[in-house]
């Protein structure tokens, strides 16, 4: 009895900043099922998070003083708007010019750190910026709070953000799954002739699709860097766009998989980062802890567990009238 | 006009394009692209130090380069040298310090070491992809962050929980005297001869050797060199090794030379990264790769005095790589507009 005790009271304490670290997972890697299942390869969601979170701090420092405490979720507009329109580069360089899609991506990551690391010296003389001054809080949900066991553990102290990014985990499902645009998406991705053939836009729908992931990237990424770093340097993101395709292909491509993906792999943070408090995992060194996400992606994909199927034309440009 | 012409003309109207967009940046964020691009010319070619330096900067972005190239030529991208580096970079500091040997077998060993840490790092995606048709390209970018928090991990253990193993001992290391004196005492050793003669052994096994042929054949056609006779699983897992050892080897020459220690890395080196724009500017032939790690690697290196000397922020090298990148990976357009540029030329 005194164990299960102990045990909830750790998970009271562990599950809330398990769920904050998977938020910008969860919606960078929705952003991931949306490019690569209309076959583009994305693995530019790293660089396209940079932007996000520079984005974000930028505008919170800049606005906080006019917007007050709603900063942080004006800045996730602008991390929103102007990730979509970076990401445009990568949909250009794919889908239009033919690019090889990972080395496309790869650039797009060097150049968000690049552009953004350029930017924050250009504008603050300094390697980082300063801490923002309105970051998002934790609130519980009335009602739901008081339910016992789960309420502690899911509905006290959350992040507003935590919310947003299942709401639209399982909004992006039902889009992929259940309406004409995700169908045409999904099948854009499947087999691009025969999408063609019965009047679907491919190049279109590619656009959209990347353009969706670099909005969804981008507010992961102003979520992470405006409750979790709070500030936007070199090292801020480091990692998470990466994580992010590891739980996307975790989750099989699919949206809730993906979300999924993104709780287990936020738990596993917030036990690398917590978990010198809580008995029996203390004693785990803390490297297992970090490479778990990327070992149990592997072992995933080579069919460990469950297989896992790619959409069939991912990272082929479609080139019209060619078989 | 010939193909030939086209494939050099490609990556060098890339590069032009580059820096015309870095010129741009730079003008438009209010800063003289004229005094920006002079400090980074002062800052590889300024004075013999630089150069030194630039060389030295060099070594590992030959390494790096060949290791992506290799993997290119045999149809599989290993985004994974980052890891492979960072792996390598640990095996050869730690042969170098927990032993006490003769040079003569001290060094060897710590570049061997090197090497072997690459080539395990290269062996697992390639396995994985022979036996189970696993994506390299996850694989190894997953595999990248395996090698960061473990050589972390390695690196706290082996020095008592400290960030840093401390030097190497002499027996292991490459830097010399004669180099170093010839440079103004730069960190510039041995290193690039090893680099240098890794072009060679890669264009020797790629030219001169049946498994080149076999490896750039699957590289080519896995359906038809499977018809031919060729084991292509094989030949996958041994281009992922061979990349694997080049990388490791990008490794040893920090370990070795540069440094001379291993610490615990916040983040990755970017060297693994940047081989990925060396080979490609290269077009994934040994000599190219010569020619992609000179221009990156002395960008890099060159852009470091671009704060002091124009006060212009490094990064604006970055931008222009990633720049240079998209536009060598957009080779197609470039491609159609040469093509059509030569078209008018005969039509006249």
């Amino acid at each position: 009895m005194n164990f299960i005790v102990s045990l909830l009271e750790i998970l009271y304490f562990l599950v809330p900043v398990a769920i904050a670290y998977a938020a910008p997972l969860i919606l960078t890697a929705i952003g991931g099922v949306f490019s690569e299942r209309s076959g583009v390869v994305n693995i530019g969601l790293e660089g396209l998070m940079v932007v996000g979170a520079f984005v974000g701090v930028v505008f919170n420092l800049t606005f906080a003083h006019i917007f007050g405490s709603s900063t942080p979720w004006m800045a996730l507009v602008a991390a929103m708007l102007i990730a979509a329109v970076f990401s445009l580069l990568h949909a250009v360089a794919s889908v239009s010019f033919r690019a090889d899609q990972v080395v496309s991506g790869v650039a797009i990551n060097l150049l968000a750190i690049g552009l953004c690391l350029f930017l924050v010296k250009m504008i603050y003389d300094k390697g980082q910026t300063d801490f923002v001054q309105e970051r998002f809080l934790r609130d519980s949900i009335p009602l739901l709070e008081k339910i016992p066991i789960i309420g502690p553990m899911f509905f006290q102290n959350v992040y507003g953000t935590s919310v947003l990014a299942i709401s639209i985990a399982i909004l992006a499902w039902i889009v992929l799954y259940y309406t004409p645009f995700g169908l045409r998406l999904r099948a854009v991705g499947e087999h691009p002739m025969a999408a063609d053939t019965m009047g679907i836009n491919v190049t279109r729908m590619r656009y959209i699709a990347v353009m969706i992931s670099g909005g969804l990237a981008g507010i992961g990424g102003a979520i992470y860097s405006q409750s979790i770093s709070q500030d936007f340097g070199h090292a801020t993101i480091n990692g998470q766009g990466f994580m992010a395709l590891a739980a996307l292909i975790f989750g099989k491509w699919h949206p809730l998989g993906a979300m999924g993906a993104a709780l287990f792999f936020g738990f596993a943070q917030a036990l690398s980062i917590v978990g010198d408090s809580i008995p029996y995992i203390r004693d785990v060194p803390n490297v297992f802890l970090l490479i778990l996400p990327y070992v149990l992606t592997i072992l995933a994909l080579a069919g460990f567990i469950g297989k896992a199927n790619a959409p069939k034309a991912l990272g082929t440009p479609y080139i019209k009238g060619k078989r | 006009m010939s193909n030939r012409i086209v494939n050099i003309l490609v990556p060098v109207i890339s590069v032009i394009l580059g820096l015309l967009v870095g010129a741009i940046v730079m003008l438009v964020s209010g800063y003289n692209p004229i005094e920006g691009y002079a400090a980074l010319w002062n800052g590889i070619f300024g004075d013999i130090y630089s150069i030194g330096e630039t060389i030295r900067q060099i070594t590992p972005y030959i390494l790096a380069g060949l290791a992506v190239a290799f993997a290119f030529r045999s149809g599989l991208f290993n985004i994974g040298v980052e890891g492979q580096l960072i792996v390598g970079w640990f095996a050869a500091a730690y042969v170098g310090i927990a032993f006490e040997l003769p040079k003569m077998i001290h060094l060897p060993l710590a570049i061997l070491a090197a090497a072997a840490a690459g080539a395990l790092w290269g062996f697992i995606p390639g396995l994985l992809k022979a036996k189970f048709k696993v994506h390299e390209v996850i694989v190894t970018i997953m595999m990248n962050y395996i090698a960061l928090h473990t050589s972390n991990a390695l690196v706290r253990a082996v020095s008592d929980g400290d960030a840093n193993t401390g030097s190497i001992h002499q027996t292991a290391s490459l830097s010399s005297r004669f180099l170093e004196n010839m440079t103004d005492f730069s960190r510039l050793h041995f290193g690039i001869l090893i680099a240098l003669a890794m072009v060679l052994l890669m264009w020797l096994i790629l030219e001169k050797t049946t498994l080149g042929f076999e490896l750039k054949a699957v590289g080519l056609n896995q359906h038809a060199s499977e018809y031919a006779g060729m084991n292509v699983n094989k030949n996958i897992i041994l281009a992922m090794v061979i990349s694997g050892v080049f990388a490791g080897l990008a490794g040893a020459m920090e370990a070795l030379g540069t440094f001379g220690f291993v610490s615990v890395k916040g983040g990755f080196t970017g060297i693994g990264f940047d081989g990925i724009a060396v080979a490609l500017l290269g077009a994934s032939t040994p000599l190219g790769v010569i020619f992609g790690a000179t221009l990156f690697g002395s960008l890099k290196y060159g852009a470091t005095n671009m704060p002091n000397a124009a006060d212009i922020p490094e990064e604006i090298v970055s931008i222009i790589i990633a720049i240079i990148i998209f536009f060598v990976a957009s080779g197609y357009v470039i491609r159609l507009f040469v093509e059509r540029l030569g078209k008018k030329k005969e039509a006249k």
